[in-house]
């Protein structure tokens, strides 16, 4: 866990500066939802630019589609959109359909589908320390990266005591099956907190011991030459261009 | 300062606050480059004698000095400069590990000395290759066996270049190569070194002289050999050798 998403090769988009890369993908989210889905095509040309840059990361299309299968519980609700609500109906083989209900939820697909898209080649080609450096970089407020930080270095920890909990409880017969057994899963939840919390108390004793008051070493800052941010940049540039003329013209 | 003992602790008692008393006045002097096993039974305030000597425990009665200088945990200046000069290496090494990379971690105690720059950059190098696992330095801690964990733990107090290291326990939970390994890296090392240990072999491999801790206070302190040749001595603290275990 932790770095688990992250696949590591050498390309264009792996070695962009991971703040950069925030930033780029942000900016390109921004244009996606500020464009309205009536401008479709528009929404192709974005699509291409996502897989460029995925492409250029050395992510082959099958890895982002199957990573991007995380949105689909988020978007449920929208597939329902079309079947309910008010104003103008129309009939789509055996459906009838609301109209703005289906372009409210064909916008958020779509536009969802395009953030999830980016972020997956984000967290694809990028890894979370890394992510974190970026918004520390970003002045993403200290207390918050730290805080992640020792998440991301401690999950492993916990989740192996949780998984040691559990192997435990199973060889003394334990099998949780249904509401019955959730007195016990809660307790060995709350054993588990307590242990975690525990640890966080010898953690910080550790740091005590080796002079820690209040500041974390921070990384020393390499400036980035503005032709890095310039070929970040081009992707959220292009889909601005895109987005522009289609508007115009449509 | 040279001919001041590394440690120097003088009649420290200390209680906890919920009443619980942990040490009844304990007096140990450890001279420079000594080794010294504090042996002892689970409970004996081992871990509190530990806490005191940086500073994490307040002393209430007694004084705990570093190389001369005292341990008062209210002076903020003088404690970052003896907790520079303690290090101490805790049991889980999970709990000293605590950055996202090896090198990082290793960069912590110096950093907060005030250490930056290409000067950290070699502390870390160097702190990396006594324990013997410099092509680590950019793993995440997670990745590392116990052993290797448990070495780099050693590491990030070396980078603070201590006076005395002070080790929790340190052969429990590894393997016997681990085992050995870390006994070569501390041999090697030019420290005065306290080990709190039960593991009375790895004690007389790598202390000449060894101290019980029992009930809050020190009840022997001689060479190594002869307290674990002294089985009365060890019964009555709850001390065993291993079976079959015999000092050559």
């Amino acid at each position: 866990m932790g770095e688990r998403l992250y696949i590591h090769r050498h390309s264009a988009v792996h070695s962009l500066p991971s703040h950069v890369k925030i930033v780029a993908v942000l900016l390109f989210v921004l244009v996606v939802v500020s464009t309205p889905i009536t401008y479709w095509p528009a929404f192709v040309g974005f699509l291409i630019l996502v897989i460029a840059s995925s492409l250029a990361g050395k992510i082959s299309v099958l890895t982002l589609s199957k990573r991007a299968l995380i949105e689909v519980p988020f978007i449920f609700f929208a597939v329902l959109m079309p079947f309910v609500g008010t104003g103008e109906r129309f009939e789509l083989g055996p459906f009838n359909l609301y109209r703005d209900g289906l372009l409210a939820g064909i916008s958020i697909v779509a536009k969802g589908t395009l953030g999830v898209l980016s972020a997956v080649i984000l967290s694809t080609t990028t890894t979370a320390r890394e992510i974190l450096r970026g918004l520390e970089r970003l002045r993403l407020p200290i207390i918050m990266v730290q805080i992640a930080s020792f998440m991301l270095r401690y999950i492993n920890v916990i989740s192996d005591e949780m998984e040691r909990m559990k192997i435990a409880r199973l060889s003394r017969g334990f099998d949780a099956t249904g509401v019955k057994h959730w007195k016990v899963i809660a307790t060995s939840a709350a054993a588990l907190f307590i242990r975690s919390y525990e640890r966080g108390e010898r953690v910080h004793l550790a740091m005590l011991s080796r002079g820690f008051d209040g500041e974390l070493p921070h990384t020393e800052v390499r400036s980035v030459g503005y032709l890095t941010w310039l070929k970040a940049l081009s992707i959220p540039t292009f889909a601005l261009i895109i987005s522009i003329f289609f508007r115009m013209n449509g | 300062m040279s001919n001041h003992p590394s440690l120097l602790i003088n009649n420290l008692a200390f209680a906890y606050p919920d009443g619980n008393q942990a040490l009844y006045g304990v007096n140990l002097r450890v001279e420079k480059g000594e080794r010294v096993a504090l042996l002892g039974p689970n409970g004996a305030g081992k871990t509190t004698l530990v806490l005191h000597m940086n500073g994490i425990h307040q002393t209430m009665q007694g004084e705990v000095f570093i190389a001369g200088e005292k341990v008062d945990s209210k002076n903020k200046e003088s404690i970052r400069n003896i907790r520079s000069k303690v290090g101490i290496v805790f049991q889980d090494p999970d709990d000293q590990l605590f950055m996202p990379t090896v090198g990082e971690d290793v960069a912590f105690g110096p950093y907060n000395m005030g250490v930056r720059g290409a000067e950290l950059e070699a502390i870390v190098d160097d702190a990396l290759k006594l324990v013997g696992m410099s092509e680590y330095k950019d793993r995440p801690p997670h990745h590392l066996s116990f052993g290797q964990r448990r070495r780099v733990a050693v590491a990030t107090v070396l980078a603070m270049k201590p006076e005395i290291l002070v080790m929790d326990e340190p052969s429990s939970n590894l393997d016997p190569a681990s085992r050995r390994e870390l006994a070569d890296i501390l041999r090697s090392l030019d420290v005065t070194i306290v080990m709190v240990t039960h593991d009375l072999p790895y004690a007389y491999e790598l202390c000449e002289r060894a101290v019980i801790l029992s009930g809050g206070i020190i009840v022997a302190d001689d060479k190594t050999e002869s307290i674990l040749k002294n089985e009365k001595l060890l019964g009555t603290h709850r001390l065993e050798l291993p079976v079959g275990f015999t000092l050559s």
